[in-house]
């Protein structure tokens, strides 16, 4: 298990003279879903960034499975590591499932797309609940829609490591919970989950590990029980968050 | 590749029809019989035809690369000021008169692109930001231009400024098999290094961040795009002086029929760019107008209401 490890250590980002992540460290396992919490300016897409090999941190190091992140070629990291940006961006009018099949670019290495790669498609078109939409062009899409189709185009290169910035942000209910499922899914089969998420009772939904953030400082990072307190999330948020019970459904509500 | 076939047969048609095509009609049976069509056919006609082939195709590509990258569709290779700047090193060769000293005027052109480039990464630094380079290119093309105004309002003669203006204009006229020779090296090579972009161009329209995580390295895809822009498009001028609009207009016209994949857009927007400057050529050389009309002046009459038109178009999705 420990081969197959993301694991960070004295992490450092500054920008503009500030510093934005201070110096942190953790370990995160797969077959697991972690959430990063913390209020807006915490740092936590910055960490995201660095994890996903896509931002350079000032200091610090990340191994994945014990090897630095920068000594893998792009194409086995971008293979091994999905992220999912928080802006989904689409410049062109792609059909969606051209879109999803750039998904496959770190095992196609620009040649056409194989068998198993439209396999691949095939399945994350369905798993995002996106396959009626195949044959419509991207630009044409509802918010909804499109994040859907984002997540598919992640899936659909099955990484090791599913790495998602806000996620939910332009879903209706239905839809967050449906892809919320989607990434325990992912994590039960095997996949490293890491998701930045706002909603405290989403990531109590979904999360084994939860590392919260502020000020660019860890806070805490540990079991989804242990780190989902009301003090914790106080000392995090500035705000007092109530605890309900709602039939074994631990709920946090703010005061 | 129905697409890039039915193209390739357009692009031979209208070479052949270019062939017969002139002051003089040529018909294809007349082609090797005599001294003077032979002539006309093999010395004068058909390397234009390939020279105009060669150009269109090279700023077809550099267009769909740098729209690719640009994620701008109304991106022209102008834009980054590399044939302004190349522009600027030929007229430069003019102005202090050894432009009849053999290859001079094509170096020149050469080196103001090369130039041109080098000061657009030294200006956009390393980081491979896209707006810093957008703004680099426009803030070079305008240098670009000022320099060569000054250039014509210095021109030693009026015959010296009359000979720079003509040849900013653009054109094709009287070019030989050795402008080919010239221009066949650096375009082949330019495309070549464009080509090597294009699966990253596909990660690009995702965004960045995006394209990052996909694997690419941002700025050695600007090098990639960098030094393949500038052999096209310096070599492009080097022979055919500035003809404008075809990286516009091309790359804009093919991407509907390829499923607006930048990957897929490189090769039919080269075939579909040569064949745009051969029919023009062609129509330029049958116009009956006393004298020839320019190429490059042929384009930007048919190239800036297309431009407006985009423009219109786009104001209406906005709005």
């Amino acid at each position: 298990m420990m081969a197959a490890a993301l694991a960070f250590s004295d992490l450092t980002v500054r920008k503009g003279g500030r510093a934005i992540v201070c110096g942190i460290s953790g370990h995160l396992k797969r077959g697991a879903v972690t959430a990063i919490l913390g209020p807006n300016g915490a740092g936590k897409s910055s960490l995201l960034h660095i994890l996903a090999g896509v931002e350079q941190p000032r200091s610090g190091t990340v191994l994945l499975g014990g090897a630095p992140l920068g000594t893998l070629s792009a194409q086995e990291r971008a293979r091994r590591i999905g992220f999912l940006p928080q802006k989904g961006e689409v410049h062109w009018n792609l059909a969606v499932k051209s879109l999803v099949g750039l998904g496959r670019m770190g095992h196609s290495a620009g040649r056409s797309l194989s068998q198993e790669d439209e396999a691949a498609v095939v399945a994350a078109l369905a798993a995002t609940d996106v396959t009626h939409l195949s044959d419509r062009s991207a630009l044409s899409l509802s918010g909804g829609e499109l994040a859907r189709v984002l997540l598919a185009r992640v899936l659909a290169g099955a990484p090791e490591w599913l790495l998602a910035d806000e996620p939910l942000g332009s879903l209706d209910p239905a839809h967050q919970l449906a892809v919320l499922k989607r990434l325990a899914m992912t994590a039960r089969a095997g996949a490293g989950v890491v998701v930045v998420l706002h909603d405290i009772n989403h990531a109590a939904r979904i999360a084994d590990h939860v590392v919260l953030m502020k000020d660019g400082a860890m806070l805490a990072d540990g079991a989804a029980q242990d780190v989902l307190t009301p003090d914790l999330l106080e000392a995090a948020f500035s705000v007092r968050f109530r605890l309900v019970n709602d039939g074994g459904r631990r709920l946090f509500v703010a005061e | 590749m129905r697409l890039n076939l039915s193209l390739l047969g357009a692009l031979v048609l209208a070479i052949l029809l270019s062939l017969l095509a002139g002051r003089h009609w040529i018909a294809p049976g007349e082609w090797l019989a005599g001294d003077l069509p032979s002539l006309i056919i093999t010395q004068l006609r058909l390397p234009r035809i390939c020279l105009g082939a060669l150009v269109g195709a090279g700023l077809g590509m550099s267009g769909a690369a740098m729209q690719g990258y640009l994620r701008n569709p109304l991106a022209d290779p102008g834009l980054f000021g590399i044939s302004a700047c190349a522009a600027l090193g030929a007229v430069t060769s003019i102005f202090f008169g050894v432009s009849g000293v053999p290859m001079a005027l094509p170096v020149c052109a050469l080196a103001g692109a090369g130039a041109g480039v080098m000061l657009l990464v030294l200006l956009a630094g390393r980081s491979g930001s896209l707006i810093l380079f957008t703004l680099a290119g426009v803030m070079l093309s305008s240098l670009a231009a000022a320099l060569t105004a000054l250039v014509i309002n210095l021109a030693p003669t009026p015959f010296a400024s009359a000979e720079i203006i003509t040849w900013l204009m653009g054109a094709l006229t009287d070019r030989s098999w050795n402008d080919v020779l010239l221009a066949l090296p650096l375009t082949v090579a330019g495309m070549g290094l464009l080509m090597l972009t294009a699966s990253q161009l596909d990660a690009l329209s995702l965004g960045d961040l995006a394209a990052r995580s996909m694997g690419v390295d941002m700025a050695g895809l600007q090098r990639l795009l960098v030094l393949g822009l500038a052999l096209c498009v310096g070599g492009s001028v080097a022979v055919a002086g500035v003809i404008g609009f075809v990286g516009l207009m091309v790359p804009h016209l093919v991407r509907p029929l390829v499923g607006h994949r930048p990957s897929a857009l490189m090769i039919p927007s080269a075939l579909a760019g040569a064949l745009l400057v051969v029919v023009a050529d062609m129509l330029v050389r049958v116009a009956p107008v006393v004298s020839e009309i320019r190429l490059g002046v042929m384009m930007s009459v048919l190239g800036a209401p297309f431009f407006l038109m985009l423009l219109l178009k786009m104001r209406r999705e906005i709005a």
